[in-house]
Order: structure tokens, then sequence, then C-alpha cells
């Protein structure tokens, strides 16, 4: 009679147990997103003022966060469509800004090797430039870590999409968004995401080389692939000046 | 442009945005990559942010420019050591913001 019930005990002691730590898995993961949380805010809220300005409806901006979850092509569509350009070359464009998500879901997936595939498919459709950054900074515990790092990707969009809602909200009673400085937010973040990520002389190299190889092709009239093209040259420059140092 | 067509360009952008973030994932998950490809990718990061940022704080109306009068370079120059120093996004994106806000205030650039 004792034996069950005290099966019984540890069962629902473990089951317990067990919630506790998936609710505290959960709360690490938004604590961990709060600092994309406090730029995604104002910058979905510059995306959502700009995208009404330019003649986008309210439901449009609003499936844009919701579906393709990409800040700086979000910014770049906005421009697009304002200046009457086609749906393919839209498209075009967005597949070629995003492009380097591939980069950045190859160099996470070997850490991702427990996951089950529809986990995989919700993690990776929340992969952002800075969620990435934040992955990487602890890529070795992400198989472990599931639940954390989906809890982090989901408070990232659930802020996205909530600071674009408030920009709808805001478009009609804002007339300019440059005397707020709105128009600002997407390069601020470049900005402390980029020096997050030059924690060694070759990165910070590299960054150099990219920059300077990024705008020398905007110059010459590539205003869309000089970003895959100059982050490639840029990674292989630095590459081998990685290489060179270690001989 | 008609808001219908807009709203299946926005479902082609989320097929292309999602492709490139998905295929490798699920492709590569648990594989080993070999060292140099590994390299490679680490150092992928801080190259696409700095193609994306540094054209938007040096060109202006297709050339570069430096003046005074280019408001995002100088916030630039500021907002830089307060990443470096303070560690934090939020600070980043509040103190770029508010430079550029205060000077246009200010009347200082465009």
């Amino acid at each position: 009679m004792i034996l069950p019930d005290s099966v019984q005990d540890i069962k629902s002691r473990q089951l317990s147990a067990s919630s506790v730590s998936s609710a505290a898995s959960c709360w690490r993961g938004v604590k961990r997103a709060l600092p994309i949380v406090l730029g995604y805010v104002p910058i979905g809220f510059a995306y959502g003022v700009l995208a009404g300005k330019s003649g986008l409806s309210e439901a449009n901006t609003l499936l844009m966060s919701l579906i393709v979850f990409a800040g700086s092509a979000q910014f770049i569509a906005v421009g697009l469509f304002a200046g009457g350009t086609g749906p393919a070359a839209v498209i075009l464009t967005t597949f070629v800004v995003n492009l380097r998500h591939m980069l950045m879901a190859a160099s996470l997936a070997p850490y991702l090797s427990g996951w089950k595939k529809r986990y995989l498919a919700f993690f990776s459709y929340e992969l952002t430039d800075e969620t990435f950054a934040l992955h990487s900074a602890a890529a070795g515990k992400l198989n472990e870590c599931r639940l954390e790092a989906l809890s982090l990707n989901l408070t990232a969009q659930v802020s996205w999409v909530l600071g674009t809602a408030l920009g709808i909200i805001a478009s009609g009673l804002i007339g300019d968004i440059k005397p707020l400085g709105l128009d600002y937010a997407l390069a601020a973040m470049f900005i402390g995401l980029l020096v997050g990520q030059c924690e060694s002389p070759v990165r910070v190299i590299t960054a150099i080389l990219s920059g300077i190889i990024a705008t020398l092709l905007y110059l010459a009239g590539w205003h869309q692939f000089h970003i895959i093209v100059a982050t490639i040259a840029g990674a292989t420059l630095g590459l081998g000046v990685e290489l060179w140092i270690r001989r | 442009m008609d808001q219908t067509l807009i709203f299946w360009t926005i479902i082609g952008m989320a097929v292309v945005t999602y492709l490139p973030r998905l295929l490798p994932t699920l492709f590569l998950s648990g594989k080993t990559l070999r060292p140099i490809f590994a390299s490679w990718l680490r150092l992928v990061p801080p190259a696409v942010l700095a193609a994306m940022l540094v054209p938007s704080l040096l060109v202006r109306e297709n050339s570069v420019d430096i003046s005074f009068g280019n408001l995002f370079f100088w916030a630039a120059l500021i907002a830089f050591p307060v990443a470096w120093k303070w560690h934090s996004l939020a600070a980043t994106v509040v103190v770029g913001m508010g430079l550029v806000a205060l000077g246009r205030y200010l009347c200082w650039g465009m």
C-alpha cells in the first residue's frame, strides 16, 4: 500500500519539478531577450509609422512583421513600395538582403543536434540578426536549452509585432518621423550589434574590410547586392588574415 | 500600389525569407562543419552587420560625406563608444536616436 503511494508522490514531485524548471527556462529566455525588446519596440514602431506613411494598409503592415520578420528587409520593402517598385523586384531584393540568414542558420545548426524537426522549423522562423547574435554568443548550450532559446525568439518577435502595432496607431498622429530620430533606429541597432561581435582583432578587421567593400559597391551603383557580396568578400578576407596570423 | 498585390508580394517575401533560414537549419543540424568553413561562418556576423551599416552612415547622395552636415555619421561616432562601454543594445539605440533627434532640433544637419 505504501509503495504505490510513494511512487505516485515521487512522480508528482518530478512532474512539478519539471514544470517549474520549464517555466524557469522560458523566463530565462524572456529575460535574455529584453535588450532586443528594448531595441525592437522603437524600431518596429518606426517601421509601423513609415509603412503607414508609405501607403501600406494596416493589415499588410502588421502581416509583414508577422510572416517576414526581418527588420532591414521590411524597411527596404516599404521604401520600394512607396517608390512603386513591382512585386518581382521587391521579392528578389528581400531574398538578397535576407540571404545572410542562410549563413547564420548554417553556423548555428551544428549546435542543434538533439532538436526535433518542428522545433528547428520554429527556431529558424525567428532567426534574425539580433536573436542570432545572442544565440551565437551562447551556442554551446543551445542543445540543452531548447525552451529558453525558443522563448527568447518568441519574445523578440512579439515585441517586434507590438512595436509595429504601436507604430500603425501612431502613424496617423505623427506628421514626420525625422524630428524623433526614428529613421536612425536601425543604424543604431546595427552599431550595438556590431560592437558586440567585435571581440577579436580579426573580427574588427573583417568588419572594416566588409564595410569598405560595401561602401565602394554601393557607390558603384549596387544598391542591394552590395550587402551579400561585401559579406562574402569581407568574411573571406578576414579568414585569410586569421590563417595568416595563425601561421 | 494595390493592397491585394502588396499582400501577395508580402507572401512572396515571407517564402524567400523563410527558406534560407530553414533549409540550413534542417540539413546541417548536428553535422560537424569543416573547421575552415566554421571559421569562415564565425566571421559572417561582423561582416554582414558592417556591410549593412557602413554605407548608410557614410554615403549621402551617391558620394562619401563625412562633413559636419552628415548627422548619421557624427551620431555613430558617439554611439560606437556608448555601445563599447555599456554593452547595451537598448542604450545604443536610445542614445543614437536621441542624438539624431537633438541634432535636428538644433538644425545641425539632415
